[in-house]
């Protein structure tokens, strides 16, 4: 399959990742969407790694899903945290950091 | 036959992420997002990404999806409330922006003619993306952003926990359990002396015992 295909399947989900974490309130399932436009990222990067026969790319793509854990461990400890004290587990309730 | 294979984890991918991005439940978006990582080690797979596949599928879909799963059991599955917060013409602005997103992209990989993405990729050379090619790679040429990404780990790992960690004394239900013990206690609490009845001989006659209340609201008026 030619290359333009996988970049093809990577800008499509990533645009549901992104349309996901505009729409849904649950801070979880935005977390979810993240996940989604991470791996779109690296599902670019190991095709272009492929293209030029380089292993750089993979390397980049795991750094990546390392960046992805930390940030799942945050934002579920976040999450956690919310939960602790009663909040609401809704990110348009929580505003009170508005500008 | 890579084609075959190609269209159905590809249409396996965009499914789970439509399931990711609509399912109302968040456990069922957490196994939606499952399918869509093992499709996406399909994908990887077939790029002679061998490597990254595996540690999709153990770390991913494996390590990473039981926190997820662990996390919405704790705070349980609840459905979103249907009621939208900034209408439903914020709603529609945001899938039209999305879908626009698409639209660019997919006109910016087909229609800009590069020959790089027409082709097939480089010609296959054996051990290209295979665990040895991946470690000697890390190990000399990225060995710093590989010390680095550990401590990003043990950062994130301790951030975690100071976060989500139990604190004393906030407000919350558990802790009001402790507040009822009193915390001053009379001289001569827990020695021999208030064994044999020295400290308030007459508890029960006169005032109350030490430490006790007088119903339920807290007040305490034993003592010394």
């Amino acid at each position: 399959m030619d290359i333009g295909w996988y970049l093809t399947v990577s800008a499509i989900v990533f645009c549901i990742g992104a349309g996901g974490v505009m729409v849904r309130r649950s801070p979880l399932v935005i977390l979810l969407c993240l996940e989604l436009m991470l791996n779109a990222a690296n599902l670019d990067l190991i095709a272009f790694s492929r293209m030029w026969g380089n292993g750089d790319g993979q390397i980049f793509a795991i750094i990546v899903m390392v960046v992805a854990a930390c940030e799942v461990c945050i934002g579920l400890g976040l999450v956690v945290a919310m939960f602790r004290r009663r909040l609401p587990i809704d990110v348009d309730e929580m505003r009170e950091l508005h500008g | 036959m890579a084609a075959v294979f190609f269209f159905i984890a590809g249409i396996g991918a965009i499914a789970g992420a439509i399931g990711v991005a609509t399912v109302r439940n968040p456990f069922y978006a957490v196994l939606a997002l499952v399918s869509h990582l093992l499709s996406l080690a399909a994908l990887f797979l077939l790029l002679r990404a061998e490597f990254i596949a595996a540690a999709q599928v153990v770390v991913y879909a494996g390590a990473v999806m039981v926190l997820y799963v662990f996390v919405v059991a704790y705070v349980g599955s609840q459905d979103e409330p249907v009621r939208p917060v900034g209408g439903p013409g914020l709603r529609l602005a945001s899938i039209v922006f999305a879908v626009l997103i698409a639209v660019e992209l997919l006109i910016a990989v087909l229609g800009s003619g590069l020959k790089g993405i027409d082709g097939r990729g480089a010609p296959y050379e054996a051990g290209f993306g295979s665990p040895a090619a991946i470690g000697e790679l890390l190990l000399t040429r990225f060995l710093f952003p590989f010390e680095a990404a550990s401590f990003l780990l043990l950062m994130a790992a301790v951030g975690a926990v100071v976060l989500a960690r139990r604190r004393g004394g906030l407000e919350g239900g558990e802790d009001e359990v402790l507040r009822a013990i009193p915390t001053r206690l009379p001289k001569g609490a827990g020695s021999i002396a208030e064994g044999v009845g020295d400290i308030n001989p007459t508890g029960d006659i006169g005032r109350p015992a030490i430490g006790a209340t007088t119903g339920g609201d807290g007040k305490e008026e034993g003592g010394w």
